[in-house]
């Protein structure tokens, strides 16, 4: 039992240090989300791919690197409804 | 079972990476001046501008073996010095100082703070520095940010804090710059925006009303924390901040510019006091005027005094001047002014002595000179009394025209690669070496360049002779003589003496026998000069030209025959001695006496062979004579004889021999610069009649020849000439065409290039007064050049593109090639042309009708009709919009763009191939794929088709056959075998050229998962890429109708393939979107078994395994290169070369990797780079080995340009890392061995 409550703990932990990290009640557009977050940074972290990206749309790297940005807000639309009944269960 | 894999590769840089990252000044040196530090791909290099060069020169460069993020720089109070900060992939912040004397980055700080590797949520990806150099700030693009504090200990050290934690969840980042706030607490400030209450929206609606945040942080140094201290929301468009100076009487504060905005923004402001400006924009006929400007970089300069502006570029390229009018340290106005149109950047940088550099996104990085600050000239001034405060409100919009440089002068440019788009490896012109040829650069700084292996020269003097001339040389009239006064040249069996002067005239009563060849001229002894010919030696002492004109006086000759019946055949010389050869196989050794003249000695020489070249080396500083002589014989061996009387008091005997593969054309010695502890050592540079150089080092006490290096230069005999290069001996050896053996500047070892020049066959040192050079005779033609610059083993000619290129298509039989060009969000040259015809219409009065909308007319004015060149302003945007051309390059004997073809109705080109149609046996084709009105994410179009252009025999001009629509865009294609292969979006295609269109003869429909970007071929197999799944094998069965095309063999690893080429019939090497380079191979049984049966019955009835085809390739290599490859070739790259795979990455990196072909070298390379890793660990704090693994484990690669790390060490930790390896390893054997894999294979 006390092992339980330790591993809980410790994915508390990871959980607050790390974001994406999920668990059993992580959600599909949690999950979309993240995956499209993590991959809109690497694209404006690693700098050939931002170049790459920005010569194929014709812009500066600066208007690219914003544009990707922003994307990341929202980058898979808002969160599906949540009804009742699963919010209870 | 071996435990080796069967292919390992060297992974050589050829050209280095040349897009910038970030650049800044700063005295880096701590001598005053200030240096430019840039960062370009994974190399750090510190570049310093003087006046008095005009230009660059680059102090130093180092590969850091990680990815850099952000530079920047700080300096403790009371420091002359400014220290490095960077942020790489490694999870490490690493701070330098950089020490001029060592030439070595000396790591200060070494902190780890995170994972390695481009991730969220570590910090990295910003950077900030108080400007008092208190405290560092990273973050990362979402939620976590760290701060350092920085505090000297005692005189020298400087002690770093352990981070401070300011993080904030669901919160990302978009710029983050350190406030100037004098000394108080050291402040940050940060455009951030939290986007949690959109996460818990599932109508959207707060998605919208997110609103972004200029957040301050304080660091509390008393408290050693760190607080969230205000913040105030912003332009939801806003994305960059810009210090302003703080301090007593300066009003510290943010400029925040985003969308049409820039505003200036106190610390803990009130809104009232926010000072807004609306970003200008273009005037013209072909400009939008509702479009909206964003900054994409800017510079703040402090002047003397106090006094600030700044210099922000907007997403055009135009530069516009900032000012800020404080009162009391109190912002009242700011103002803004149009300064001058530059390329985009990545950095702009303003050097104290009056440069501003830019580091341009594409192309050429430029340098140029302030020349104003641009108050004088009749641009607008916009204040920011004119706007509203709030972006949304109405305003009038401002507007300039824009114009040539006015402030700016250009000065010098640094050639860049820099995008590579395409590259081919060819040689269209002939020449010994293939030419690499690259399309380069987007919009209208894109070229077409050609790359050689040569070094440039400057070219001083070129003059025409009355005869052809085999010979030349040059000499002095006396021992204490700076210049050279006489130039001796050997016409057909006649000798001409020139006289320097003022001009080059022809000298007389000289004393030179005139009527015969010359084999040699030295000045000898005090004031005598000596003229060999083949019948004797003249010796002629004290020539004078007492009135300055060219007939000289006061000649005493003395003339010295050899035995009868024997000619002199080749002679060597140098002040006090001389040594002849004659036609019986005899040498002759004279010395001079006190009184000057010719002592014979008693011995001689008698070899059975004849004599083809003799050397002596010049004589020692400080001693009377040169030890050593060498004698090349035709029975192909050199030997060494002792001039210095040895043991016994002999000269002339016999030291050392070598063997040799040919008999020696060239032979001569002299000293260079290298490595030793001395740094210089004496070498006998040997040329063989075969075309091979090589080059030895010769002990100046015994004798002993050893560390020997010998590459091939050109189908012809070597001879040499011993010359200056850049104030450095060098030796030039003339072969079919002439190349430099030099030191490289950096890395001390040997260099051989091609010196781009016209070929000749004598050459010899020049001095002049007016300055120091190279002389030399081609044909009828005297010619003086001289090396600037030995940095760079690479030339470049650029011929101008239109558009951005995409594609490159070599015609190597007639010398051209045919780029395809697209340039998204432009107006296409039709359109163009449309509103500017229709705006003079409306100035001539001829049209009255307005259209204020398209051509903002009434605003117009006499210059504003033209079209702006747009190499420096770039094509007028348009959301949608495609500007397309195909244009046909000759760089071989035109250098221009032939011929251009523009696409209209919003097309663009998007593939391109040569194909001879079995159809249409009369003409060669270029097929190229277009797509209409395409769009990405989501990808979208309205057609595609493929265009079929009729190549004219001369290969210069397009003619339109026919357009066949196509249901997708078509990104690959290809001929193969007498028909066109294209790729229509998932479904490969083969056709036949029709008279109204092409017939489609076969298809596979989704012959891969998602689209098909590249085809090569051999036989009847096509390796296919896909854009995200690596590539297909498929296979062509002809045997039955319709024919079948077969996918048999696909990939485990989903590879974002860029480029592929095929190196042998079952292997394929490809480069990824990500940077990666790979070879994959198909297993032999399934090579087999594919080409089996005639209809592929066999192939068809197997079944796909987990949703692909029936087969799985094997990875057999896997490399990260940082930089994503475009193009990748096998190739030759040097004349008598071994072929290698060569790329090209987007960045402007050219690279080889070239095979292993000894085991025994490869595990010495492996133990080298292993012990490199460890005591050469890389300055960016990551791990070598996770770096080149950075996506996929590395295998079988080494990476060479670690490798070459080891000539630039120190020497006992040279000799430390060469004591670990295995096998009786020298550090020279070493050296050798990477010098082999550079010299013989690549440049």
């Amino acid at each position: 039992m006390a092992d339980k409550l330790r591993a809980q703990q410790q994915l508390e932990a990871l959980q607050a240090r790390y974001i994406g990290i999920g668990s059993a009640d992580t959600t599909k557009h949690e999950w979309t989300s993240n995956i499209a977050r993590d991959s809109l940074s690497s694209y404006i972290g690693h700098p050939p791919m931002l170049q790459y990206m920005s010569i194929g749309l014709g812009q500066p790297r600066e208007k690219t690197r914003v544009q990707l940005l922003e994307r990341m807000i929202q980058p898979v639309g808002p969160p599906p409804k949540v009804s009742w009944d699963i919010r209870r269960a | 079972m071996s435990l080796f894999s069967t292919m390992s590769l060297y992974a050589l840089t050829v050209k280095q990476p040349s897009a910038t990252q970030d650049a800044i000044s700063g005295d880096f040196l701590g001598n005053g001046k200030q240096q430019i530090l840039t960062a370009n791909g994974s190399r750090l290099a510190i570049l310093e501008v003087s006046r008095r060069q005009k230009g660059f020169q680059e102090i130093y460069s180092q590969d850091v073996f990680g990815i850099i993020r952000r530079i920047a720089k700080f300096r403790l109070a009371g420091g002359t010095k400014d220290f490095i900060v960077i942020t790489t992939d490694s999870g490490r912040l690493v701070t330098y100082e950089y020490m001029p004397e060592e030439h070595q980055f000396r790591t200060i700080h070494f902190e780890t703070f995170g994972k390695s590797g481009i991730r969220r949520v570590v910090p990295g990806e910003y950077l900030a520095v108080d400007p008092k150099g208190r405290a560092i700030m990273v973050a990362s693009t979402e939620k976590n940010k760290l701060v350092y504090i920085l505090t000297r200990s005692g005189q020298t050290r400087i002690a770093i804090s352990s981070p401070l934690e300011a993080h904030k969840p669901m919160t990302l980042v978009y710029c983050l710059i350190g406030l100037d706030v004098g000394y108080d607490n050291p402040m940050f400030a940060a455009l951030e925006l939290d986007y949690s209450n959109a996460e818990a929206d599932p109508t959207g609606e707060a998605y919208h009303e997110l609103k972004k945040e200029l957040v301050y942080y304080e660091l509390d140094l008393g408290l050693n924390h760190i607080v969230r201290k205000w913040s105030e929301p912003v332009d939801r468009t806003a994305h960059a901040l810009f210090r302003v100076p703080g301090g007593p009487n300066a009003p510290s504060g943010v400029l925040c510019c985003g969308e049409d905005n820039i505003s200036y923004r106190r610390i803990f402001n009130k809104s009232s006091s926010v000072h807004r400006l609306a970003i200008p924009r273009r005037e013209g006929a072909t400009e939008d005027p509702n479009r909206k400007r964003i900054i994409v970089t800017g510079t703040l300069y402090t002047l003397k005094g106090g006094e600030f502006f700044y210099l922000l570029q907007t997403d055009d390229g135009d530069v516009f001047k900032l000012t800020v009018d404080v009162r009391s340290a109190v912002v009242w106005n700011i103002k803004i002014k149009y300064f001058d149109t530059i390329p985009i950047a990545t950095s702009i940088c303003i050097l104290r002595a009056g440069f501003v550099y830019a580091a341009c996104e594409s192309g050429d990085r430029v340098l140029y000179e302030l020349e104003s600050l641009g108050e004088e000239t009749e641009d607008p001034v916009f204040e920011s009394t004119q706007f509203p405060v709030d972006p949304l409100a109405d305003y009038a919009p401002p507007f300039f025209q824009p114009r040539s440089l006015v402030n700016l002068t250009p000065v010098e440019t640094i050639p860049s690669l820099n995008p590579i788009m395409d590259m081919e490896v060819s040689n269209p012109a002939m020449e010994d070496a293939p030419q690499v040829y690259t399309v380069n650069g987007a919009g209208g700084r894109s070229s077409f360049r050609t790359t050689r292996n040569a070094l440039e020269v400057l070219d001083l003097i070129e003059s025409p002779l009355p005869q052809t001339a085999s010979h030349v040389w040059t000499t002095k009239l006396t021992v204490e003589d700076e210049t050279d006064t006489l130039i001796i040249l050997c016409l057909h069996s006649r000798t001409l003496v020139l006289k320097i002067g003022d001009d080059v005239e022809e000298a007389s009563n000289t004393g030179f026998m005139a009527e015969t060849n010359t084999l040699g001229v030295q000045q000898f002894g005090e004031d005598c000069v000596i003229q060999i010919h083949p019948k004797g030696i003249r010796h002629i002492q004290g020539i004078q030209f007492p009135d300055g004109d060219a007939a000289a006086v006061n000649v005493s000759l003395t003339d010295w025959h050899p035995p009868a019946h024997r000619t002199i055949v080749a002679c060597a010389t140098n002040n006090r001695q001389v040594a002849i050869a004659l036609s019986s196989g005899q040498i002759l050794y004279f010395e001079c006496d006190s009184d000057g003249s010719l002592a014979m000695a008693e011995e001689e020489v008698i070899l059975d062979s004849t004599i083809n070249c003799l050397a002596i080396p010049d004589v020692p500083e400080g001693s009377v004579r040169a030890i050593f002589m060498a004698v090349g014989c035709s029975d192909q061996t050199v030997r060494i004889y002792n001039l210095s009387p040895d043991m016994e008091g002999n000269i002339l005997r016999s030291i050392s021999v070598q063997g040799l593969s040919s008999p020696p054309s060239g032979l001569t010695i002299n000293y260079m610069s290298d490595k030793s502890p001395r740094g210089y050592s004496q070498y006998l540079h040997i040329g063989l009649r075969s075309g091979v150089y090589i080059r030895s080092a010769l002990d100046e006490m015994t004798g002993d020849i050893g560390d020997t290096r010998r590459r091939f230069l050109g189908p012809e005999p070597i001879t040499f000439a011993r010359v200056n290069a850049a104030g450095e001996p060098a030796v030039l050896a003339m072969t079919s065409r002439p190349w430099l053996a030099y030191t490289h500047p950096r890395t001390a070892v040997l260099q051989l290039t091609p010196v781009n020049y016209i070929p000749f066959k004598s050459a010899w040192n020049f001095e002049g007064s007016a300055f120091k050079g190279i002389i030399c005779v081609s044909a009828s033609e005297l010619r003086i050049f001289t090396f600037n610059d030995l940095h760079d083993n690479t030339t470049y000619e650029a011929i101008a593109l239109k558009y951005t290129p995409r594609k490159l298509v070599g015609n190597h039989e007639l010398g051209v090639f045919y780029v395809i060009e697209s340039e998204n969000n432009t107006m296409s040259a039709g359109t163009r042309k449309g509103l500017i015809d229709q705006s003079r219409a409306q100035e001539n009065g001829v049209d009255g009708t307005m259209n204020p909308e398209q051509t903002n007319g009434d605003m117009l004015n006499g210059h504003g009709a033209d079209e702006l060149p747009p190499a420096e302003f770039g094509y007028p945007r348009a959301q949608g919009r495609w500007a397309s051309c195909i244009q046909v390059v000759d760089p071989v004997s035109e250098k221009a763009v032939v011929h251009t073809v523009e696409l209209e109705e919003n097309k663009s080109a998007v593939s391109a191939a040569m194909v001879y149609f079995e159809s249409r046996p009369e003409d060669i084709c270029l097929a190229v794929g277009t797509a209409k009105d395409l769009r990405f994410t989501p990808y979208k179009y309205s057609t595609a088709s493929i265009q079929l252009y009729k190549i004219s025999p001369n290969g210069r001009e397009l003619e339109l056959l026919h357009e066949t629509e196509v249901p997708e865009p078509p990104l690959a294609l290809l001929a193969f075998k007498g028909k066109l292969i294209a790729g229509i979006g998932s479904d490969l295609a083969l056709y036949d050229c029709g008279m109204r269109s092409l017939l489609r003869k076969a298809m596979t429909p989704n012959c891969v998962p998602t689209r098909i970007t590249g085809l090569k071929t051999q036989g009847s197999r096509l390796v296919v890429s896909d854009q995200a799944q690596s590539v297909t094998y498929v296979v062509h069965k002809d045997q039955v109708h319709p024919n079948r095309l077969i996918p048999f063999a696909d990939d485990t690893v989903a590879r974002h393939t860029t480029c592929t080429d095929m190196l042998d019939y079952e292997t394929t090497v490809g480069g990824d979107k990500f940077g990666n380079i790979w070879l994959v191979r198909c297993p032999a049984k399934v090579s087999e078994a594919s080409d089996e049966s005639p209809d592929g019955l066999n192939l068809l009835q197997d079944k796909g395994y987990l949703g692909g085809t029936a087969n799985r390739l094997d990875l057999v290599s896997h490399y990260f290169a940082n930089d994503i490859p475009v193009a990748i070739q096998r190739t030759i790259l040097l004349s008598g070369g071994e072929r290698v795979i060569f790329w090209a990455g987007l960045q402007g990196t050219l690279g080889a990797l070239i095979p292993f072909s000894s085991r025994r070298q490869h595990k010495m390379f492996q133990q080298l780079e292993l012990q490199l890793r460890i005591d050469d660990t890389p300055l960016s704090g990551r791990d070598h080995l996770a770096f080149r693994s950075y996506f996929t484990p590395i295998k079988s690669f080494i990476d060479g340009d670690l490798i070459e790390r080891f000539l630039v060490l120190s020497r006992d930790k040279r000799e430390s890392i060469v004591g670990h390896l295995t096998g009786n390893w020298t550090s020279e054997m070493v050296d050798e061995a990477i010098w082999n894999m550079r010299g013989l294979y690549a440049f």
